[in-house]
């Protein structure tokens, strides 16, 4: 038996509870549309997951084609656990294409430019007529220099040339069998004595650096074109000239020198087993330099012989007579004279040491 | 004429290399040279897989197009060959190759490279036929006595094959389809879907 009192106690307890179930109930229940949409989203993201899943197959053909390495039990120096390579194809294109095919027209051009200028304008001749007085312009050290290392340029230049534009040019003159001759003795030279003039190079930065440094003269004498075109009197030059400084010392035989003898290096000596794609690389850095090198020295020997009178002695007999001295660079001959470290001797008296020093 | 392929079915593979020996007996190769080798990726983790791989006789060969001497022809086969008198051992082919297939004894000082070997199809080189002095310096010449090349004749699993490309296409699509379901035959759905 209940009382009325305690029916009253019942019913009000049940009321709090209602309220607290409907209340918590309103605030808990709009949030289970999150759990709905999570289950979802997870249910989508599997079943995508599942269908753009990729073939084991296709990943393995992917892993080859991007020239991973794997392990192969072969052993050799040339034998590589690499399958597909994908350097040279990249080495190959620039090799025959921009390299051989467009490149190595700059020379074809210089030759053409420098025959244009001689037949119209002839060599630069020296005015007045030199006289018999002669002024020391290189030593015999510094000759013996240039010519050991010209000498060798020249061997390693046609034999370059030969193995990078014989199959072009060669080939079909020679036959097959003549040009095969020749390149497999042209390599043999070309691979002994490429270190050989590395020495060569390295010894005339050390020697001419510090007259090839370009000072404001250098800038007026470019404005001028050197005295080579137009009417332009023959601009002021130090002993070396702007264009001797900066073409034949600087971009020839710092930059290309330099370029060339490193990765010639690399290439000369396969015992040091550099990589695929470093060979590639230095080849392109060869055939690049050597290019720009020939075409720079082209320029150099066509100005030292025919295309400026007198020119050629300063490197034979290393005098210079007074008259072209002064024609060609007049600052040398001044400041020469100022310190009285050349002596003016007539040609053909045997040199003493000190008008060298 | 047969336009001779290679083709090595990574599923049967099993990185025995018995064509890389085969290679080496029948033509004696020299010690540090490999005509052909396998090449494992993953190599002891699940997905593990081999391929052999030598010269594939590529129709349009890098090697032959950097070659500064022109010593490479393709013969009525389409098998890639090269002249080892002309040879002048520069490396470029090895470079160029996208397989690694150019290889070189090593001839003198400095590691200078010799004359470049590689895979011939078993085909030799230009001398006459089975002669002496093309097995000295290309080894057998197995297709000029009707034979195919030893390495895929050799191969336990047959996942090597070589011959005429039509026929060999024509046995690895009957392999993939008797494998059937996926994923050998994966892509099927999205390439024959009606």
């Amino acid at each position: 038996m209940t009382t009325p009192q305690e029916t009253r106690t019942r019913g009000r307890r049940r009321m709090i509870w209602s309220a607290v179930i409907i209340l918590c109930g309103a605030l808990v229940l709009p949030l289970s549309g999150y759990v709905y949409v999570a289950i979802n989203e997870a249910i989508a993201a599997t079943s995508a997951a599942e269908q753009q899943q990729t073939n084991p197959r296709a990943n393995y053909w992917r892993a080859v084609r991007e020239g991973n390495e794997g392990y192969t039990a072969a052993s050799g120096p040339y034998t590589t656990s690499v399958l597909i390579q994908n350097g040279g194809q990249n080495w190959r294109q620039l090799r025959n294409g921009p390299v051989i095919s467009t490149l190595s027209w700059l020379m074809a051009l210089m030759l053409l430019g420098l025959g244009a200028y001689y037949a119209l304008r002839g060599p630069v001749k020296l005015s007045p007529p030199p006289s018999s007085r002669t002024i020391e312009r290189w030593t015999l050290n510094e000759r013996v220099l240039h010519w050991y290392t010209a000498t060798l340029f020249l061997i390693l230049a046609v034999t370059g040339f030969s193995l990078m534009l014989g199959r072009a040019l060669l080939i079909p003159w020679m036959g097959l069998n003549g040009f095969g001759a020749w390149a497999n003795f042209a390599t043999l030279i070309h691979n002994y004595l490429g270190p050989f003039f590395i020495i060569g190079v390295v010894l005339e930065i050390i020697l001419w650096v510090r007259q090839a440094i370009p000072k404001k003269v250098d800038i007026e004498w470019f404005k001028a074109g050197g005295g080579y075109f137009g009417g332009h009197a023959h601009p002021s030059a130090e002993k070396l000239n702007a264009g001797e400084k900066i073409f034949v010392f600087w971009i020839a035989t710092v930059v290309c020198g330099i370029t060339v003898s490193i990765s010639g290096v690399l290439l000369d000596f396969p015992n040091l087993n550099f990589s695929r794609e470093a060979l590639q690389s230095a080849n392109l850095f060869h055939g690049v330099s050597a290019i720009i090198y020939m075409t720079i020295i082209f320029m150099h020997m066509y100005l030292g012989s025919f295309g400026v009178q007198g020119a050629l002695d300063a490197m034979t007999s290393g005098r210079v007579s007074v008259e072209w001295a002064k024609q060609h660079h007049d600052l040398w001959y001044e400041e020469a004279r100022r310190q009285g470290t050349l002596e003016e001797r007539p040609a053909g008296r045997p040199a003493t040491r000190s008008a060298s020093e | 004429m047969a336009r001779m392929k290679f083709l090595c079915d990574a599923e049967r593979c099993i990185e025995c290399n018995g064509c890389v020996t085969a290679c080496k007996n029948e033509h004696e190769v020299p010690w540090g040279v490999n005509r052909r080798r396998v090449v494992t990726l993953d190599d002891g983790v699940p997905g593990e897989k081999s391929i052999s791989v030598a010269c594939m006789h590529c129709t349009d060969a890098p090697c032959a197009a950097v070659c500064p001497v022109d010593c490479f022809y393709t013969t009525s086969d389409g098998i890639v060959l090269h002249n080892k008198d002309l040879c002048i051992g520069c490396g470029y082919c090895f470079y160029a190759c996208p397989f690694g297939a150019p290889q070189y004894p090593q001839a003198s000082a400095f590691g200078v490279r010799g004359k470049m070997d590689k895979c011939t199809f078993c085909a030799g080189g230009p001398e006459a036929d089975g002669s002496a002095e093309e097995e000295k310096k290309y080894g057998r010449n197995r297709i000029a006595e009707g034979k195919l090349p030893l390495c895929a004749e050799m191969c336990a699993t047959k996942a090597l094959v070589a011959g005429d490309g039509d026929v060999v296409a024509d046995i690895y699509r009957k392999r993939v389809l008797k494998r059937g379901g996926r994923p050998q035959t994966w892509g099927w759905e999205t390439a024959y879907k009606a």
